[in-house]
């Protein structure tokens, strides 16, 4: 232990910095292990196998027959074509919409996590403590009771029901915050900073040149994060919002969910299930695109250097 | 457990360099300082209203407000609602968060070791069900937990049990089980991404110094985790404390057993929006951020490495 | 459109609504009732825009009712929010009242939740446009639901009725068929005999289903027995749930759960109650007239074997309550001359050619007038409903329905702060639903304490009887 403990301080001392790819394809695959986490992984997706199964369901199977058997009729393209032009295609808009939530609120909290997390990690500036117990605090309280507050100082600011209202709030993730901290603390090692000071760079470029390519790997999960939060964000677009053309995709389904319940209305759970399915794709592709960076953010820092 | 620590101090860049270098240094605050305005506007302002209205009493429908001082807090001690609220949360957070935090870190440790078959196609596939929207997952274990047509009732009558997820001695494990569901992935990947900013050169080193694998977790994974894992349990904590969402999504289907009241968010969620208590609503969250605090402050702020930085 | 909001929804109970309680008082000083005689006139060739909030898919913006208002009022422009649901609408209407901006100028309100808007005078009024005169056309039930005091003692009509519901229990014929049940019960004795009966067809056969949640529909029970449940009297309220029928009704009911013979497992509402609904499993549902649409599209298995009787009594009386309904009501905030536009779209849907859209449409109807229309009560001619009538093996169920609106008792209101202590239904009654020992009186007179502690907390004085 002690051996692995001193070689590494030692090549740390030394400046051993350079990172060499940690290539996991050459090491030996063990089934075993494969499996076991195998299990894992059908616990998680089982259930997703109910959403797949009643993607292609129409909604008179939906509710008429079992959960995890097919329906009469197999019709996931007609529900993909229902649902892009139920209500004169708002899901399409609600689609957009989310987009631009996510792009605008979820990218620009990524930006400011970013920003405080290395700030805190990086510096002892005054007030850097007073920041930690602020946020750590404030988390802390249950969110259901600031709602009221939050919407009343919304609306005499004028901004409710407007996309501002529901961009603003979700600019902040102090989630993000803290992972971006740690990140820095465990893969931005300061001596590379001193290095790109010595060399004459500001404090900002050395942030963008050096500590941002190393940062990748956390990133990545604090952007999916963001992303997925901001992507399934429903509680505060609830009360910010009253304008359908304004909602985001989680607000639109549920809308079309209760459907089911009001006397008149058209059960349109068929539509809420594929919608579902649609609205967590764009998520899945994202996450799939954005893997390379979990390597690339290694081999980016052999880059550097 | 020294030689962990021992390790960390390697793995964390020598803080004391920050510190003495950068004395009242106010650069910091040109990268927090956005951040911290954002944060002053979302949060501390909505949050310094509910502090004053936890002084007040709202009687709506004579159109009076009330001074009552600290009276809304001394009727939340005595409310039974709230303490079994508190009482269910605490008993997930000793039994679900651990388990889930495990799980996660060893599906961490195993996609990060490399040997599994197909390892990406196994990072989406844990992480998957945190992607899914409330309202799907509600109609999902409404399906799931079904005990008339669902898949419990199909389990039911195949060994000849009578097991209802919704009935009052199975309700904290059924949630638990979503919960767990959902959170594994998220928390597994903030573990595995921290691994992979693990230095390549050190896993070199150590496999020149013929250490085996366990060794390896033993004195570079897990020392280099302790950040992430401090993190992870602090935000449980709060997160478990918050606790809203799932119990909600499964009112629909057992509206006896999880009432309003079944969380303290979701208390009051229910005292602000369905009763008009907005006062004792606001003193109740006061109540439960302190409590938030101080819990995760004896477990975890250690580890939160805030003075990491320092020493 | 009625359904109880503690039974619908995302969120389901928890978003019951109404803040409207705190936000009431807020712009108790800024309104319009009382000041009775100075309604603004409708000009016909000014232009308007109305600011609608709405659940109703009958009204909604696409809707035969919205296009035939536009075509009638070319100058009112129609702005329909869909809000979504009740609960969903209140939570909204309750904070935009507390911020005193965005607020629409109709809105739609359930029954229940009309005294906790209309009680801190959030709501206009409608005597001064004629609403008064209106008697004639109504149902009782529905009449009386709109009438309100608010708490400076103003009394006044502050909605017009969208649609109703008169309770009936809706069985599935062949169910109780296949269980000797040849006649639906007329006594809630009747009705414990039937249950055993169809039980006894298999275990997961039950005469109906509740969970304890929902305080709506064991309020309806008190209208329908002992409606003196409640009483209020300006600030005085009490509560008395020791009415003799009422209590031989919980007698009952406690047998019934305790034996087993309800499901309380099955949520209103959800996937397995439409399920079985569907499959003759869950036999009937005491329940508001609104229902069969629903019916119809979440459990259309059972086509062809449901029918519509009468509520079952203590004594075989027709005695009947309200389930559910609600209504439209103008926000005192809106402009006097908006006002005068807004009641004019109000009697368009209520009591206009509206109405008739939407009974097509499938609501259930709140005037006397269609009531009694034999096109009507046998879903022919205008009103013809080929799958509806179907789907009662032919009976005329509207005949039936309509019988049960005439039987609805007056001299019934429920609490000005209804929806708040719904809330906290569960937390009491819930106890006598899930095994934990407590009997359903014991669990009854919990929550009567826990709306004397409200009740007196918001500054009634409230007492209950035991």
């Amino acid at each position: 232990m002690s051996t692995v403990t001193g070689s590494k301080s030692h090549r740390r001392a030394a400046g051993l910095l350079k990172p060499r790819k940690y290539n996991p394809n050459v090491v030996q695959k063990n089934w075993v292990r494969t499996i076991i986490i195998g299990i894992f992984v059908v616990y998680a997706l089982f259930p997703l196998v109910w959403l797949l199964i009643n993607a292609t369901k129409t909604q008179q199977d939906f509710i008429g027959t079992f959960g995890f058997s097919f329906g009469h009729k197999f019709a996931f393209w007609d529900n993909i074509v229902q649902l892009f032009t139920y209500n004169n295609g708002l899901f399409g808009r609600w689609l957009l919409n989310t987009v631009m939530y996510v792009v605008i609120g979820g990218g620009g909290a990524v930006c400011l996590a970013i920003l405080g997390g290395y700030g805190l990690a990086k510096y002892d500036f005054p007030g850097r403590k007073a920041v930690f117990m602020t946020v750590m605090g404030a988390i802390a309280v249950p969110s259901a009771a600031l709602a009221v507050p939050t919407f009343l100082m919304f609306a005499k600011l004028g901004l409710t029901n407007t996309p501002i209202s529901v961009i603003i709030p979700s600019l902040v993730a102090p989630f993000g915050l803290y992972l971006m901290y740690i990140f820095t603390l465990e893969s931005v090692p300061t001596e590379i900073l001193e290095a790109a000071r010595m060399d004459g760079a500001s404090e900002f470029r050395t942030f963008f040149t050096v500590a941002l390519p190393l940062l990748a790997p956390g990133i990545v999960t604090v952007s999916l994060f963001t992303a997925t939060t901001t992507w399934n964000n429903y509680f505060l677009p609830l009360i910010m919002l009253k304008d359908q053309n304004w909602y985001p995709l989680i607000i639109g389904l549920n809308q079309w969910n209760n459907q089911a319940f009001i006397p008149g209305a058209e059960p349109v759970q068929n539509l809420v299930v594929i919608g579902s399915l649609i609205t967590i794709l764009p998520l899945v592709a994202t996450f799939l695109l954005l893997q390379r960076f979990w390597q690339a953010g290694l081999s980016a820092g052999g880059v550097k250097e | 457990m020294t030689t962990i620590v021992g390790a960390t101090a390697g793995a964390t860049p020598p803080a004391t360099a920050v510190a003495n270098r950068h004395k009242r240094d106010w650069r910091g605050w040109g990268f927090v300082g956005p951040f911290v305005a954002v944060f002053l506007f979302v949060f501390i302002a909505p949050l310094i209203y509910a502090l004053v209205s936890s002084l007040f009493s709202y009687r709506a429908f004579f159109g009076t407000t009330e001074f009552v001082g600290l009276s809304n807090y001394t009727k939340l001690f005595g409310d039974q609602l709230f303490w079994s609220g508190l009482g269910r949360v605490a008993l997930v957070l000793l039994i679900q968060v651990p388990i889930m935090l495990g799980i996660a870190l060893v599906i961490a440790l195993a996609i990060d070791s490399g040997r599994l078959h197909g390892s990406g196609l196994f990072r989406i596939s844990v992480f998957l069900p945190y992607l899914i929207p409330t309202v799907v997952a509600a109609l999902m274990w409404g399906f799931l937990y079904g005990t008339n047509y669902g898949l419990v009732s199909q389990i039911n009558s195949a060994l000849g049990t009578h097991i209802n997820p919704f009935a009052q001695q199975w309700i904290l494990v059924s949630i638990g089980n979503v919960m767990t569901w959902t959170y594994v992935g998220y928390n597994m990947l903030i573990f595995y991404s921290s691994l992979r900013s693990i230095n390549a050169s050190l896993y070199e080193a150590a496999l020149i110094d013929g250490a085996s694998e366990w060794q390896i977790i033993k004195a570079i994974k897990l020392p280099h985790l302790r950040g992430s894992l401090a993190i992870t349990t602090i935000f449980s904590i709060i997160g478990t404390f918050q606790l809203f969402n799932e119990p909600s999504i499964m009112q629909k289907m057992a509206p006896a057993v999880i009432t309003n009241s079944f969380t303290p968010n979701m208390y009051a969620y229910n005292l602000s929006f369905s009763s008009g208590q907005q006062g004792y609503a606001a003193a109740l969250a006061i109540v439960m951020g302190l409590i938030t605090v101080i819990v995760a402050y004896a477990v975890q702020l250690r580890g939160l490495s805030l003075d990491e930085g320092k020493k | 459109m009625g359904f109880n909001t503690s039974r619908r929804g995302f969120l389901g109970v928890a978003t019951a609504g109404l803040a409207a309680a705190a936000l009431a008082g807020c712009s108790s000083n800024n309104t319009s009732s009382g000041s009775s005689a100075s309604a603004a006139a409708f000009d016909a060739n000014k232009s308007y825009t109305l600011n609608v909030w709405a659940w109703e898919p009958t009204i909604q913006k696409d809707s035969e009712v919205t296009k035939a208002f536009t075509k009638q009022y070319p100058n009112i422009t129609l702005n329909i929010t869909n809000t979504g649901g009740a609960s969903d609408e209140y939570t909204s209407l309750s904070n935009a009242l507390q911020a005193g901006t965005g607020l629409p100028d109709v809105a739609q309100i359930e029954y229940y939740a009309l005294p906790q808007y209309s009680i801190g005078s959030n709501l206009a009024d409608l005597t001064p446009f004629g609403a008064g005169d209106l008697q004639s056309k109504y149902t009782t039930g529905t009449w009386n639901s709109i009438h309100q005091t608010t708490n400076k003692g103003a009394k006044g009509i502050f909605a017009l009725p969208v649609d109703s519901g008169p309770m009936a229990l809706f069985y599935n014929k062949a169910t109780f068929d296949r269980a000797g049940v040849t006649t639906p019960p007329k006594t809630w004795d009747e009705f414990y005999d039937a249950a055993v009966k169809i039980h006894a067809l298999g275990g997961n056969y039950y005469i109906t289903s509740d969970s304890g949640n929902d305080a709506g529909f064991l309020t309806s029970i008190m209208w329908q027995l002992s409606p003196g449940a409640f009483k209020v009297d300006g600030q005085k309220v009490t509560v008395d749930f020791t009415g003799a029928d009422f209590q031989k009704f919980v007698t009952i009911w406690q047998k019934l759960i305790s034996e087993k013979l309800i499901s309380t497992s099955i949520t209103g509402w959800s996937d397995e109650w439409f399920k079985g609904l569907g499959d003759g499993t869950l036999a009937s549902l005491p329940t508001g007239a609104w229902m069969p649409a629903n019916l119809l599209k979440s459990s259309p298995a059972a086509s062809g074997n449901f029918r519509v009787a009468a509520m079952p009594s203590i004594d075989g009386s027709a005695k009947n309550a309200e389930n559910g309904g609600s209504s439209l009501a103008v926000l005192a905030k809106t402009a006097a001359d908006t006002q005068a536009a807004a009641y004019k779209y109000l009697e368009f849907v209520s009591n206009g050619p509206g109405a008739t859209l939407r009974v097509q449409a499938g609501n259930f109807p709140s005037l006397e007038a269609t009531l009694e229309d034999p096109n009507f009560q046998a879903s022919t001619g205008d009103f013809a409903a080929p799958d509806l009538l179907k789907y009662f093996g032919n009976q005329e169920y509207n005949k039936q329905l309509a019988a049960g609106a005439k039987n609805v008792n007056s001299g019934w209101s429920y609490l000005p702060f209804q929806v708040a202590v719904n809330s906290k239904f569960a937390d009491t009654v819930g106890k006598a639903y899930n095994n934990s020992g407590t009997t359903l009186k014991d669990a009854l007179s919990a929550w009567g304490d826990a709306i004397v502690s409200y009740g007196n907390d918001q500054g009634y004085q409230v007492t209950k009887k035991s």
